[in-house]
């Protein structure tokens, strides 16, 4: 329990981190279309009898750095790209898992999540990476904004816009599999997009958002897995529904007026 | 008089059209520059060129006699105000978000009041950005391009869009940052008057430049004017 608390708020400040870069570039599915290429690197690693993450790590990775690369080369639409890199992913698993015959119990808990299973070297896995993600965002978060807000701007001020495209794909595909213990390969967008979404409506700047979007996230998160485990329910779907509740109850108050513009 | 800038045979051509032929000029430091020409002209084009966005062109740019090929560090001193600027409407900067973005020292934070003040808009620092009128965001967009103290102005159509109240406004801003700050300004605009009244230079494009000199030279030419106003309407014509 205490394993699965640790490992879950880490999970949710990186979500919220990563997937607010994401949400604002209009690229709130890329963190699903990573989660279900991921879905083939764990049938792979199930297969090969290596660690699934590790694989998953691998290919998610690729996948993204590859569609990156051709949604620029052949000028294909952004959900397009998406659309094809997550059909990809679910294919190539469903094929692999066809031909072994099928490892039904270790798949479910890659597709739903099993947070309350993280293991010691899990939780340390999820710290480091947490903490390196978090550090680079930091020392890069002026680069990382810019570029979000207008990338031709960002590039007249010298900052180098591709490397640093290429950079978020490479942390949202880090986050992504990392996060897959938490919520599984189904759910995970849900943990970058809901939190941004809900926290953008109350018309704050940047870092604000950034914080109650974190905020949220992480209520959803501890909350969801107090819920999950004292009446024995999935944690993925509570945290998720958790989030859902969050953001409906903004929508409510700013259709009500409440909420300020600054 | 020093040349900050210098164009040399620049050519752009793009798959089905050649967008710039042969343009050569030089901007001196001080100058305030308008580049007139219809739509289509190649403005942009010009300036994507100058400001590194588009490498795939013929030709020679330099900026204090750097060929930009070799280096980019000139673009530490140009500040660049947009057509329009583009973001997403409900992006969650507020106007001091956005102008600290373009801060290259987190030093120098003292310098994004300074500049709002000069640019009226201090009070709307902590609104965001998404919330503000065209001419407000147009002046943010100064101040973003101002911060780091630029020695040259890049403008490309700046007012397009925005209310004639706001339009005065900007061009006596760019008149004082000119004028009291020496700062270098090449604006690209289809305001004749506009050009008349506040550039002390002219280049009146049409894919191959077509004048390149001081103002009163141009406009005390009727010929000349007469011939960028029909290719203008020309150019009016052809997109209607």
């Amino acid at each position: 329990m205490q394993r699965a608390l640790i490992s879950g708020v880490a999970i949710a400040i990186l979500c919220s981190v990563i997937g607010l870069f994401l949400v604002l570039r209009r690229y709130s599915l890329f963190g699903d279309a990573i989660a279900h290429s991921s879905f083939g690197g764990i049938a792979l690693g199930l297969m090969a009898g290596v660690y699934p993450l590790w694989t998953a790590y691998g290919v998610s990775l690729a996948s993204g750095l590859i569609i990156t690369k051709i949604k620029e080369k052949y000028d294909i639409s952004g959900d397009a790209a998406i659309a094809v890199l997550l059909s990809s992913g679910i294919a190539v698993g469903l094929v692999i898992v066809g031909i072994s015959g099928g490892f039904t119990i270790d798949i479910f808990s890659f597709l739903f999540g099993s947070i309350l299973l993280v293991s010691v070297n899990e939780t340390i896995l999820i710290l480091s990476l947490t903490g390196i993600i978090l550090i680079v965002v930091l020392l890069l978060y002026r680069q990382l904004l810019y570029s979000t807000f207008n990338e031709e701007q960002a590039k007249v001020s010298g900052i180098p816009v591709e490397k640093i495209n290429y950079l978020i794909v490479f942390m949202a595909g880090l986050t992504v599999v990392t996060s897959i213990q938490l919520v599984g390969v189904l759910l995970i967008s849900a943990l970058f997009v809901i939190p941004n979404v809900t926290a953008i409506m109350y018309g704050k700047g940047f870092k604000p958002t950034a914080i109650l979007s974190i905020s949220f996230s992480i209520f959803s998160v501890v909350t969801g897995i107090f819920i999950s485990y004292i009446f024995n329910i999935t944690p993925a779907g509570t945290i998720v529904l958790l989030s859902i509740g969050l953001f409906g109850a903004t929508m409510a108050i700013k259709s009500m007026g409440l909420l300020s513009k600054n | 008089m020093l040349s900050v800038a210098e164009i040399e045979h620049l050519t752009v051509q793009y798959p089905d059209v050649k967008a710039l032929d042969d343009v050569s000029f030089t901007v001196e430091k001080g100058d305030f520059l308008g580049i007139i020409g219809p739509n289509g002209a190649g403005k942009s084009t010009l300036f994507a060129a100058m400001l590194g966005l588009n490498t795939k062109y013929k030709g020679i740019i330099r900026f204090f006699g750097q060929d930009i090929r070799k280096s980019k560090d000139y673009l530490k001193e140009i500040g660049y105000v947009p057509q329009k600027p583009i973001f997403e409407k409900n992006f969650p900067a507020t106007v001091n978000d956005v102008v600290k973005m373009s801060l290259r020292q987190e030093s120098n934070v003292d310098k994004i009041d300074e500049i709002l003040q000069q640019l009226w808009i201090h009070e709307l620092s902590q609104k965001r950005i998404g919330e503000l009128s065209g001419g407000q965001q147009q002046r943010v967009f100064i101040a973003k391009a101002l911060v780091n103290s630029p020695k040259i102005l890049i403008l490309d159509e700046p007012v397009t869009g925005i209310d004639q109240q706001s339009i005065e406004l900007f061009y006596s801003i760019l008149r004082e940052l000119n004028a009291k700050q020496k700062i270098t300004i090449i604006w690209s605009s289809h305001d004749l008057d506009a050009v008349n009244q506040l550039a002390n230079h002219v280049a009146c494009l049409n894919r191959t430049l077509f004048f390149h000199g001081e103002s009163d030279a141009f406009f005390e030419n009727d010929e000349l004017v007469k011939q960028y106003s029909e290719a203008s309407m020309q150019e009016h014509m052809h997109n209607h």
